[in-house]
């Protein structure tokens, strides 16, 4: 053997932090390659909501009206963005799946890189690509029309809130790729996020639901997130009377921390019983 | 740190899932420096023996040591200086060789520098340096495995744990996983492989435990183990059945046991120990006689033989009671 490389005993604390970012960095580096390698895998990704604004905006949107007021398109867009924050657990439960059933998780654990470092990665790189995924929409928004009227800081927040949304999430992708036998059971989550995405505000406003649905509707943690982000881009927002929908604000902040707070223990859980 | 000079060293290891005992009281002692082979029928408790080793699964009762570290007490340590190779391939299928070698590399704590120039130096010694810019889906299963050696060879770990190294492979791809081992073993690292073949273990291992419904149930070197099967096996069919008796006189002169006659098949079998001595003797012998031979050959005991003398049942498969509710390892 020509090079013999035996590492370092286990680190301080201060150099296992280090460890813990610079490992966390690498497994990033790892999803963001995918991403450069099979740029089609984005353009299927973005091309769902892209398809949907211009199904929606275009073929259903001049039957559609808005509560309230306001141009249907106007309305649509921090919906579609909201949507595809939503089914972004999606992409984090399946690579989940994927590492787990093909051994790349084992062989992580089997290394002496920082434990945290496989999820911490996931999390980074999900959110990298998110900010993507809110580029491209945003640049396809904008091109047919959109505007946010809501000045620099309160535009920047309101992108800061779907990302949010989109971290809270990595938690369930995170615990529902743990207790997902396969890849096959893995394509059967559309199923779930469908309906989490549309029993919303994305496409009309709760109140021109049916009294339950719009119930659920309305307190969907996307609801909260998209009306805020209506709010901060001055589109046209269509608030219900409940006080769920009068506090729109409030819940963008709260429910990802709440999912966050419950979602966090759970994937760690379920981690741990890897070594069961 | 231990004064053990065995690389790998456990003590009545337990392991349940459930019901299941996956090992029960599973004992091993492999010296340094040595390659070992775990062999076994499915479902005997090979993985979840390696997969504790490595520090993967955490250990019902027992104690282990690997490279003189403890590996519940003291894993991190132990992680430093093993490699472990599952039995499915833990390589990333979009990013290239060389780009999981490299990303492996800085996992290890290398500098990016080192861990590039390490990542060429295996992609050579796998010879794989062709494909290194190809991703990995395009390899081939034997290409895969070696990549998966590489990525588990990065630190020139002290002990390397192979479950089922070949597994899947054609012949082809088994020869050269077989020889990339090997050159691992000249450089010093003690190898743990798990295998269903005991032609494999006789490849590779120097020594070889058999490991049956979570115990270590024999632990010899291959050829002593198939010495107790009965070695090679010489296997005469004749053209005819009238010459059975003669022929039988001719295998008995070399057997090393009692020759076996099957009349239905115009067959003659026996265990021999100088093996081609004894097929050119027995083939010369028929010629001079003028009897028709069919077919006549040696034949390596299979498992299932070996199985067979050492536990008086053949191996069963595993009655799975329990659903398997984790990760397939
Ligand atoms: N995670 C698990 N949950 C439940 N049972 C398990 C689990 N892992 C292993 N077992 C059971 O433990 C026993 C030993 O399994 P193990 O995988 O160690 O066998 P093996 O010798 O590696 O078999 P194979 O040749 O099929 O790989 C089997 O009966 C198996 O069903
Ligand atoms: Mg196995």
């Amino acid at each position: 053997m020509s090079t013999t490389i035996l590492g370092h005993e286990p680190e301080a604390p201060e150099r296992r932090m280090y460890w813990a970012l610079a490992d966390g960095w690498t497994v990033a580096g790892r999803t963001l390659t995918h991403l450069i390698r099979q740029p089609a895998n984005i353009a299927w990704q973005l091309g769902f909501p892209i398809v949907s604004v211009l199904l929606f905006g275009y073929v259903f949107g001049s039957a559609m009206s808005v509560p309230g007021g306001g141009d249907y398109r106007e309305y649509l867009m921090p919906g579609m963005f909201g949507m595809t924050m939503a089914m972004g657990f999606m992409n984090t439960a399946y690579a989940v799946v994927l590492d787990t059933t093909k051994g790349v998780t084992d062989r992580f654990r089997s290394m002496p890189m920082a434990p945290s470092a496989p999820v911490t990665g996931r999390g980074l790189a999900d959110i990298v690509s998110a900010m993507l995924d809110l580029l491209v929409l945003a640049a396809t928004a904008l091109v047919i029309g959109w505007r946010s009227d809501g000045g620099f800081w309160a535009t920047l927040a309101a992108f800061g809130l779907l990302l949010w949304l989109r971290f809270a999430l990595i938690w369930i992708g995170i615990w529902i790729g743990l207790v997902t036998p396969n890849e096959e059971a893995a394509g059967n989550l559309f199923a779930v996020a469908f309906p989490f995405a549309m029993i919303s505000s994305v496409f009309v406003a709760p109140s021109q639901m049916p009294d339950w649905l719009g119930a659920v509707a309305a307190w969907n943690p996307v609801s909260s997130t998209v009306t805020a982000a209506r709010e901060l881009f001055g589109n046209p927002v269509a608030l219900g009377d409940s006080w769920i929908e009068q506090h729109a604000m409030l819940g963008a902040i709260v429910w990802p921390l709440v999912i966050t707070l419950v979602f966090v223990p759970m994937a760690v859980r379920r981690f741990q019983r890897l070594s069961r | 740190m231990s004064t053990s000079s065995h690389a790998i060293h456990a003590v009545g290891l337990q392991k349940r899932y459930g019901e299941k005992r996956a090992l029960d009281g599973f004992d091993l002692a492999v010296p340094q420096g040595t390659v070992y082979g775990l062999l076994g029928p499915n479902g005997a408790g090979k993985t979840t023996a390696v997969r504790i080793l490595a520090t993967l699964v955490r250990l019902d009762g027992g104690r282990a040591e690997v490279a003189g570290f403890d590996v519940v007490r003291d894993a991190r340590r132990v992680r430093r200086r093993i490699g472990f190779t599952g039995q499915f391939t833990a390589v990333d299928e979009i990013l290239t060789g060389r780009q999981n070698l490299r990303m492996f590399g800085r996992l290890f704590h290398l500098g990016p520098a080192r861990a590039a120039a390490r990542a060429d130096e295996l992609l050579e010694q796998f010879d794989l340096t062709e494909a290194a810019d190809k991703g990995t889906k395009e390899y081939s299963g034997g290409m895969r495995r070696r990549l998966d050696l590489a990525a588990s060879m990065i630190l020139v770990p002290k002990v390397l744990f192979l479950d089922e190294p070949t597994t899947g492979l054609d012949p082809r791809g088994r020869n050269e996983v077989w020889t990339a081992v090997r050159s691992l073993v000249s450089g010093g690292t003690t190898v743990l492989l798990t295998t269903q073949y005991l032609d494999e273990a006789d490849q590779l291992a120097g020594r070889v435990a058999v490991i049956d419904h979570g115990k270590v149930i024999a632990d010899d070197t291959p050829a002593a183990l198939k010495r107790r099967v009965g070695g090679d096996q010489l296997e005469v069919v004749l053209e005819e059945s009238v010459d059975l008796p003669v022929a039988l006189q001719a295998v008995a002169r070399v057997a090393a046991g009692e020759p076996e006659i099957d009349e239905e098949h115009r067959r003659v079998t026996a265990a021999v120990e100088q093996r081609v001595a004894a097929l050119t003797e027995v083939a010369r012998r028929l010629q001079d006689e003028g009897i028709g031979v069919e077919d006549i050959g040696l034949r390596r005991p299979t498992l299932d033989e070996v199985f067979l003398r050492l536990t008086g049942h053949k191996p069963e498969e595993t009655t799975d009671t329990t659903e398997r509710t984790e990760v397939p390892a």
